[in-house]
């Protein structure tokens, strides 16, 4: 069964900031829930935290500079029943404050939410420092933290409510630039459950993030040539949906993932280390090379460092080539 | 202070300095010499200073305690086993598989564990989140926090000196065990913190000296944070490190060593004449 999905997806596809989305998911939650603090470090209104802020200024704590302080503080609030939501960009979160989160979060098992922002290369104009592209890596790698990568902004809006219902760390990473909205509010959306956007036959593309978007155009562009493509949103990174990866492989033979992030250690190492050891199959990753990005127009860069629904398909025929002994 | 509870705290910080020691031995590794320079702040803390109940450590009125300097924890453990929270004899079990009390603090294994600390600078940011809950929550609670003079050359140990005096945490009583010894030597030569009491004033802080083993000064410090208002306290405690056993006293060697069974009985002997 496949998933009813936004109508204009293929042509004038509205765009919406995926940071949008933590904004307004955590206004909603605000209003649902008082135990909901949240912590900033002087992003506030690049987070779109401060709608927050200016509806619940009692529940939100500035914390200056100081991403370490910010992501222990958080600890301590937690300890004291709150469910603190740690905002700001994804190389200081889930980077410079990595230790604080690993021992003092992860390991103490403390309800803390991470509002990871700016992943990814998209970022733009800010360059390297700015985009987090190993953030899915470091973060997966700690035990105990689920990490979840919204495709567009309704996505990011559940995610976020969804993160609060979640006992224990957890990860959302959204993006600065403006995004197509592919999803409804309606679009079903769990926690640990990848959902098939399209079904196909000949070849699987696995993405998160802004990369369903793309993967559903080269699914298009495929289908132009007579290609058969499944897309599967697998926005949760951790705990991965295996059952629905084991069967897509399955099916197709061929497996195609797609990521705005480093490819070592990544989403695509994610699915390859459940893929490699139950349903070995020809695999292909897009992603960003080993390589830091710079600055530039974020399409532009996504085109440069091969993050676009070309690469995708290219990387599809690779697969079915393979997959096909040739 | 009365006689009699003089007597019975230093005859506490007493049993725990043995604690300390049989526990090392039985280890064989572990953190003697920051364990035993707190010992007297410790026992202040679970004995006299703090509002906790050892049958119930979930208990919401009480006061919470962070081991930011996390390697001392044989300190701790054995204040917490003499207080009650777990049977004395499992103190020997420390570091080893399976055991609840290890080589850090694990918050999710052992009762009385605040917070998983270890990883030296996180502890001050964890207490001031906990003051800033009670504070949101205007609960009465206070929050403590230990930590040694070597672990303030983390820089997040001055953000969150920073954090709690920007919003006011008097709630809040840092303690720094400020026994001048890291493991590369003496605190000033491997990073000069001084003046110290200066950069906490700095910052925003009650300061407040005392003799670190002198335990009617430690309490009596404890108390003149809780009648200070608006601002968070520090107390520096200037203590020896190894305090109670002369082989281990101002000997950075004594930092994370073990002492083996001749010397585990030659402290044991000086702490109380061989009696436990």
């Amino acid at each position: 069964m496949t998933i009813k999905l936004a109508e204009n997806i293929y042509k004038d596809v509205d765009k919406i900031p995926t940071r949008f989305g933590y904004g307004d998911g955590l206004l909603k939650l605000g209003e649902m829930d008082e135990r909901v603090v949240v912590l900033g470090a002087d992003l506030s209104s690049s987070l779109r935290v401060d709608l927050f802020k200016d509806a619940y200024p009692d529940r939100f704590i500035q914390t200056g500079i100081a991403e370490q302080d910010m992501m222990c503080l958080a600890a301590g609030l937690s300890l004291t029943g709150k469910i603190p939501f740690v905002s700001t960009y994804g190389v200081f979160c889930t980077g410079r404050a990595w230790d604080q989160l690993r021992t003092t979060v992860a390991y103490g098992n403390l309800n803390v939410k991470v509002g990871s922002g700016h992943g990814g290369i998209s970022v733009g104009a800010d360059g390297a420092t700015h985009q987090a592209l190993e953030d899915i890596a470091i973060t997966r790698v700690v035990p105990g933290v689920t990490v979840i990568v919204p495709c567009d902004y309704h996505e990011t809006v559940k995610a976020t409510i969804a993160a609060a219902q979640i006992e224990g760390p957890v990860v959302i990473r959204f993006g600065r630039e403006k995004v197509p909205v592919i999803t409804t509010p309606e679009t079903p959306f769990k926690v640990g459950r990848a959902e098939i956007y399209r079904e196909g036959e000949d070849v699987t593309v696995v993405a998160c993030g802004v990369m369903v978007y793309e993967a559903l155009i080269a699914a298009e562009m495929l289908a132009q040539e007579g290609i058969s493509t499944q897309v599967i949103n697998c926005h949760t990174v951790k705990p991965i949906d295996k059952e629905t990866l084991i069967e897509a492989a399955r099916k197709t033979k061929a497996v195609v993932t797609a990521e705005e992030h480093q490819v070592m250690g990544g989403f695509g190492s994610a699915v390859a280390e459940v893929l490699s050891q139950d349903m070995p199959v020809p695999m292909r990753f897009v992603g960003v090379q080993d390589t830091f990005g710079q600055s530039g127009a974020p399409d532009d860069l996504m085109k440069a460092y091969g993050l676009k629904a070309e690469n995708i398909v290219q990387a599809a025929k690779e697969v079915i080539k393979i997959k096909r002994g040739g | 202070m009365e006689e009699s509870k003089r007597e019975r705290l230093e005859e506490l910080a007493r049993a725990i300095r043995c604690d300390i020691i049989k526990m090392l031995e039985a280890a064989g590794s572990g953190h003697p010499g920051g364990s035993l320079s707190a010992v007297e702040i410790v026992t202040a803390l679970y004995f006299e200073v703090m509002r906790h109940d050892p049958k119930n450590p979930q208990w919401e009125g009480r006061d919470r305690f962070i081991l930011s300097k996390g390697h001392a924890c044989p300190v701790v453990y054995a204040a917490l086993a003499e207080a009650g929270y777990f049977p004395k004899e499992e103190l020997l079990t420390l570091r080893q598989f399976g055991s609840r009390l290890q080589g850090h603090p694990d918050r999710k294994k052992l009762p009385g564990l605040e917070a998983s600390t270890g990883s030296l600078g996180q502890g001050l940011s964890i207490a001031a989140g906990i003051a800033l809950g009670f504070k949101m929550d205007g609960k009465r609670n206070d929050v403590y926090c230990l930590m040694g003079d070597g672990e303030l050359n983390e820089g997040q140990i001055w953000e969150a000196a920073m954090t709690a005096s920007h919003y006011k945490l008097d709630n809040l009583c840092g303690i720094v065990d400020h026994n001048c010894l890291q493991i590369d030597g003496w605190t000033c030569e491997v990073k000069n913190m001084e003046p110290l009491a200066d950069k906490w004033k700095a910052f925003g802080w009650n300061v407040i000296e005392v003799d670190g083993h002198n335990i009617e000064e430690i309490i009596a410090a404890f108390k003149r944070f809780k009648h200070t208002h608006f601002k968070p306290t520090v107390i520096i405690a200037h203590t020896i490190k190894g305090k109670g056993v002369s082989f281990m006293e101002d000997d950075a060697a004594w930092h994370g060593k073990a002492p083996n069974s001749e010397q585990a009985a030659l402290a044991l002997k000086e702490l109380c004449g061989g009696c436990c």
